[in-house]
């Protein structure tokens, strides 16, 4: 993999620390008025998501990490890996780990696109996609004629997970939620 | 057709700021009579210090083609000049460095250089105050002007002696401040411990509401200002700084040409050790100075970053018309 110069140092940019997959989030260049200057990075584990901040002196170089986000359909789970397909037409087919999966599992419906990142080709994390469209398991009856949706009560989707929606809503309906903030945003007419 | 980002990254009220800042700037020299001057950017060499990095260029002049190198300051030319007798002298020119870019450096940028005949460095630095706190006072009225040593001040924020190398107290001193990577980096370098420690650690909290003068660096720092007669630890060179931003550089200046040429050896092994190629000694400075340069004491001023405080700006680019992705 190749290496990478401070100099090159920008936002999105993969490198390894600490042997883990990194990307670098924010670069600052400081230097004092005369003498060594340096590189303040502030760099996201991708493996465990944490940010943390590290310098470097100006001029060093680091190995890249060779990661790359690919859009996959999610298959299904087998009880112990959780099964995707590249949707590129070459079928290819990787398997997460619970681990990987992490809190993406709960936004996770058969056939479903989603991007995960791969480091040397192995699956570091999911992205579900932003939105998606669940059907509604369980939920209380709620008040006929209230629309404002003020207020709001929790329901369980078919995957498990539990998002707050207006009290309208009903078991059996298909909503829409942002995966981003677990936030309903609206009915969906199938 | 992709779109082409062709504007200014800076607003028109920017434009006028600057124009605003360079006019107050020849007014303040001029009401002290201090002569404006204009040297050459493209120059024959270049300084030697390893850590700066230079653009360089080559000038077709038949029958021998000629390596030229942008300045990286205008000080050799100016000390001609002064060696020459123009008495005290002030200049506002580009200064190129190259690999500096970042949210406080363009690799072109705009710098102010003045030398004071006769001022030894504390009349300087009150120069220096005075000039910052005047262009300033639209915006912030910086009514304080501090002057630190940097041993003491160095001392009182971190308790550890700069002159005194203990690799073991900056370590843990780094790493209860969180820069645990310190130690990896800076090693058994003395001066690069003091390099890290002073900009992450003392440097953020110079000059809130003030204009805050460090003076009395340690020699291992600082390597064309003159050791400072009674304590030879020390040079006399400051660093002036507003809000935790670095504005600029004075010296009280080394007139003595064969140490002089010593400094360019001394950089020239140390470029050797690292790999970097030689520099050519500015053998015109180096005959000025056996010429005789005048007592005097200079300083050099980014007025890019002058024009961020005042416009109370994040990043460089919004204070230049085309930084240099754009330019």
């Amino acid at each position: 993999m190749a290496t990478f110069s401070t100099n090159e140092f920008k936002s999105g940019l993969k490198i390894i620390l600490d042997s883990d997959p990194c990307a670098i989030i924010e670069n600052e260049f400081v230097k004092p008025g005369k003498g060594q200057a340096f590189n303040r990075v502030k760099i996201r584990n991708l493996k465990t998501g944490r940010v943390i901040e590290r310098t470097f002196k100006s001029g060093d170089t680091v190995e890249g990490a060779d990661v790359v986000d690919r859009d996959m359909q999610y298959l299904y789970n087998d009880g112990e890996f959780w099964h995707f397909m590249v949707t590129d037409g070459s079928y290819e087919q990787y398997q997460a780990t619970a681990a990987v999966v992490d809190e993406a599992v709960k936004w996770l419906k058969d056939q479903d696109i989603c991007t995960l990142t791969l480091w040397n080709d192995v699956p570091l994390a999911v992205t579900p996609p932003k939105f998606v469209d669940l059907v509604i398991t369980e939920t209380d009856p709620g008040l006929k004629g209230d629309t404002s949706g003020g207020g709001g009560k929790p329901a369980t989707l078919e995957t498990g997970a539990v998002v707050r929606v207006p009290l309208f809503v009903q078991i059996g309906e298909l909503i829409r939620v942002d995966t981003r903030t677990g936030e309903y945003i609206s009915r969906v007419k199938e | 057709m992709a779109e082409i980002n062709w504007q200014p990254t800076c607003g028109i009220k920017q434009l006028r700021l600057r124009a605003q800042l360079l006019a107050d700037i020849r007014r303040f020299f001029a009401k002290r009579q201090v002569l404006e001057v204009e040297t050459p950017l493209l120059c024959h060499t270049t300084g030697t210090d390893p850590l700066l990095d230079f653009f360089s260029s080559d000038y077709r002049f038949l029958p021998q083609l000629q390596k030229m190198f942008l300045q990286t300051s205008p000080e050799f030319a100016m000390k001609r000049l002064l060696a020459a007798g123009s008495g005290s002298i002030y200049q506002i020119c580009k200064a190129f460095r190259n690999s500096e870019s970042g949210r406080f450096h363009n690799p072109e940028f705009t710098m102010l250089e003045w030398y004071r005949l006769d001022f030894d460095l504390f009349q300087l630095m009150d120069e220096v105050g005075e000039l910052i706190s005047t262009i300033l006072a639209p915006r912030f009225p910086l009514k304080v002007i501090e002057k630190h040593s940097y041993v003491n001040l160095f001392e009182q924020i971190t308790g550890l002696n700069p002159l005194l190398f203990s690799p073991t107290a900056y370590q843990t001193y780094a790493s209860a401040q969180g820069f645990p990577e310190a130690a990896d980096l800076c090693g058994e370098d003395h001066g690069l411990w003091l390099d890290f420690l002073f900009s992450f650690i003392i440097q953020p909290e110079l000059g809130r509401q003030s204009v805050c003068l460090v003076y009395g660096y340690p020699a291992l720092l600082s390597s064309l200002a003159r050791v400072n007669p009674e304590n030879p630890a020390i040079t006399d060179r400051f660093e002036v700084f507003v809000d935790g931003l670095e504005l600029g550089n004075g010296f009280f200046e080394l007139a003595d040409s064969e140490e002089q040429e010593r400094r360019f050896d001394q950089e020239n092994s140390e470029r050797k050790t690292k790999g970097l190629p030689e520099v050519k000694k500015d053998q015109y400075l180096l005959a000025a100075l056996t010429a005789g340069l005048p007592d005097c004491s200079g300083v050099a001023i980014g007025v890019d970053r002058l024009l961020m405080l005042l416009d109370n700006s994040q990043s460089i680019d919004d204070v230049l018309t085309f930084p240099i992705a754009r330019a």
